[in-house]
């Protein structure tokens, strides 16, 4: 029984920080919802050669989760969910790992600049082309409606879709984390009636109940990476979803109104966390499936 | 990472189950807070200490097993959820034990553990006073030293188990002129000692869970110092971690009412009260699990060498919030049958209480943000 990180995980997480941390992700991301991917494909291949889009199928869900947790701490563009963790498992002969692929979840995020991609229809998978694109909540998700082609060949798609649930999880804990460091700097600096907002309790008390929400998403998070079933994925999913949205909206209080606005670095992850929370599985959904799981093994 | 028990663990959880399958009554005993029900407590502490069970991770000599974190955990999961009773004989076991270990004689651990671990003594906690509620560093009763030991005056209050208990333990200002924390030392004492004087305070459910207890002249010996004069806050502290964090709480308890949270749900009928609460049933299994795997987190680093720290009051506003959370559901789901006295209702009576003891959630919050997250320290006058 070891439920920590080890060595060659936490220097794996260290890696993928460290790498993310160098670029300029929000640049990249401020890009690419503005229809530059330069930058954000850069970032795509330079996460490919650390091995991301070899995790699903080469590593462990653990490792998986390890890299969408620094994904979403850096609000890194692109469609990492439906290329590195969904598709692995639903094509398992198609080499995915030097190229991006997207699927439509009901929307195909990105899929203007992905090589191949796919449509789910009455549980089949599908080959699909891209036709309208509908502007989002988050731009740096550019969202596409597809029209289906020919099914083709897949694996277990309830297993990709866990896994792609499982992976957008850890990226609301990564967002999570990172509105709730930023928001810890903000108000150690920003002073009102002479003293640091940070000392009053007020502030204190919102800050700590987001700490708290983050600590115990994260062990359902990882507890789900090392046995992925429906009931642990669910679960995780709903937790961490409900720790970065608490994390957001006391981010955006504790900043008052320069987090309200869109040159703020904050509004990456604010409309990022809120895009994920509808992603893979809206939380009344992950409820629902949890229930009914829990409800069945009684 | 993982979470699979070795070979050693796993027959240990089901020599533990199989035992309590066993050897948990049937009914439950009544309230630990009544005459009767203090004695019935008393016995179910005695029957698992004959078979090795009150204490599992204290060291042999003193009636344990001495059995790992992970394995200490693993008893409580099974503890829980074989329903067994509440442990009579927790303040003592979990709060004042370990400073015994660390800090206690020779003498004092001869004296006091093994009466403490087949449930013969009961202890209480002496540590809150009319004016000092959560900060305890303005504690007011007094210590003054006499020839061979220290004469006890002031009052205590919210005294646990104090009512029917034996001895009891807690801070008294030895040195006035020392400053806050420093000038407190730890004592040890009968409750039946001349001078003391308890009077119990009814709880919430009409039993007397706490007393006051008053000091005219109570005369300590030295040898029921624990650790040196005056560095009782620093002993007392390490005890503070361990009720926020691990050892009083543990996951077993909450997952086992979550467990039968999800039995009620599932037998009540009630389409509005099934509708009305669904959310919240799942809500509070979720949060019950993630409390279960982020103790094996927390066993970890300590089995590892490391040190919870302030994390303990992370855990602590968690599992009390839980506790209410679980209870609240579990009456709105009993829609009109709810105002019936139950072992839910005694649940929920007791879970209000969390939020309160053991250092207010309020006072957690602070610590969390001030010695996990960094923030400033308040202004306080």
């Amino acid at each position: 029984m070891k439920f920590t990180l080890t060595d060659e995980q936490a220097g794996f997480a260290r890696s993928i920080d460290d790498l993310l941390s160098r670029a300029d992700t929000v640049a990249a991301n401020r890009a690419w919802a503005a229809g530059d991917h330069e930058p954000g494909l850069k970032l795509w291949s330079r996460l490919a050669d650390l091995g991301v889009t070899s995790l699903a199928t080469e590593a462990s869900p653990v490792e998986v989760c390890i890299a969408f947790e620094a994904i979403g701490r850096h609000a890194a563009p692109g469609p990492w969910i439906e290329s590195a963790a969904y598709l692995p498992l639903a094509l398992p002969g198609v080499d995915l790992t030097e190229s991006r692929a997207t699927v439509a979840m009901p929307y195909a995020v990105d899929a203007d600049i992905a090589d191949s991609v796919y449509a789910v229809v009455d549980g089949q998978l599908h080959s699909a082309q891209a036709t309208d694109s509908s502007p989002g909540i988050d731009p740096s998700r550019r969202l596409f409606a597809v029209s289906a082609g020919d099914r083709v060949d897949h694996g277990d798609l309830d297993a990709a879709f866990d896994l792609a649930a499982l992976a957008t999880a850890a990226e609301l804990l990564g967002a999570g984390e990172r509105v709730l460091a930023d928001s810890v700097a903000y108000v150690k600096q920003r002073t009102q009636f002479g003293r640091a907002i940070g000392s009053y309790q007020a502030i204190k008390h919102q800050l700590a109940n987001v700490r708290i929400a983050l600590d115990f998403a994260r062990p359902l998070v990882f507890g789900a990476a090392l046995e992925v079933t429906p009931r642990s994925v669910s679960a995780a999913k709903l937790q961490a979803a409900d720790a970065a949205n608490l994390a957001a909206r006391v981010g955006l209080q504790v900043h008052g109104a320069i987090g309200y606005t869109e040159e703020h670095d904050l509004s990456r992850w604010l409309l990022r966390t809120r895009a994920l929370q509808s992603a893979w599985g809206t939380t009344a959904y992950h409820r629902e499936r949890l229930l009914a799981d829990l409800l069945a093994a009684r | 990472m993982n979470l699979d028990f070795s070979p050693d663990e796993l027959a240990f959880r089901d020599e533990a189950r199989a035992w309590l399958a066993a050897n948990v009554p049937a009914e439950p005993l009544p309230s630990m807070d009544t005459a009767d029900g203090f004695v019935a407590h008393q016995q179910w502490e005695r029957r698992l200490a004959d078979a090795r069970w009150s204490v599992v991770s204290w060291p042999e000599e003193f009636g344990g097993r001495g059995a790992s974190l992970v394995k200490w955990v693993i008893f409580e999961e099974e503890y829980y959820r074989a329903g067994a009773p509440g442990r009579v004989s927790q303040n003592g076991i979990f709060l004042l034990a370990p400073i015994i270990f660390d800090h206690g004689t020779t003498d004092q651990q001869q004296r006091w553990l093994p009466s403490m671990a087949t449930g013969e003594t009961i202890w209480a906690q002496a540590w809150s006073e009319p004016e000092a509620g959560s900060d305890l560093a303005s504690l007011r009763s007094t210590a003054t030293a006499v020839k061979g030991g220290w004469l006890l005056n002031g009052q205590k209050t919210w005294s646990s188990r104090a009512a029917y208990a034996h001895q009891g333990f807690g801070l008294f200002r030895s040195d006035p002129s020392a400053e806050r924390h420093r000038g407190l030392t730890y004592f040890c004492f009968p409750l039946d000692a001349d001078g003391v004087t308890v009077r119990p305070i009814a709880q919430l459910d009409g039993e007397a869970g706490f007393a006051e207890l008053f000091f005219d002249d109570v005369f300590v010996p030295d040898a029921d110092v624990l650790g040196e004069p005056g560095d009782g806050w620093r002993v007392a502290m390490s005890t503070a971690g361990n009720e926020r964090g691990l050892s009083l709480r543990s996951p077993g308890r909450f997952c086992a009412t979550a467990d039968r949270l999800l039995d009620l749900y599932a037998s009540v009928l009630e389409p509005v009260e099934r509708t009305s609460t669904a959310t919240r049933v799942v809500d509070a299994w979720l949060r019950a699990e993630a409390y279960r795997l982020y103790t094996w987190g927390t066993v970890t680093q300590l089995a590892g060498g490391g040190d919870i720290g302030a994390a303990g009051s992370v855990n602590k506003v968690w599992w009390s919030e839980l506790d209410v959370a679980l209870h609240e559901t579990a009456l709105d789901l009993l829609g009109a049958e709810a105002e019936v006295a139950s072992t839910w209702t005694d649940g929920y009576l007791f879970s209000l209480s969390g939020p309160i003891y053991a250092g207010t959630n309020e006072i957690q919050r602070n610590i969390v943000a001030e010695r996990i997250l960094g923030l400033p320290r308040e202004v306080r006058a």
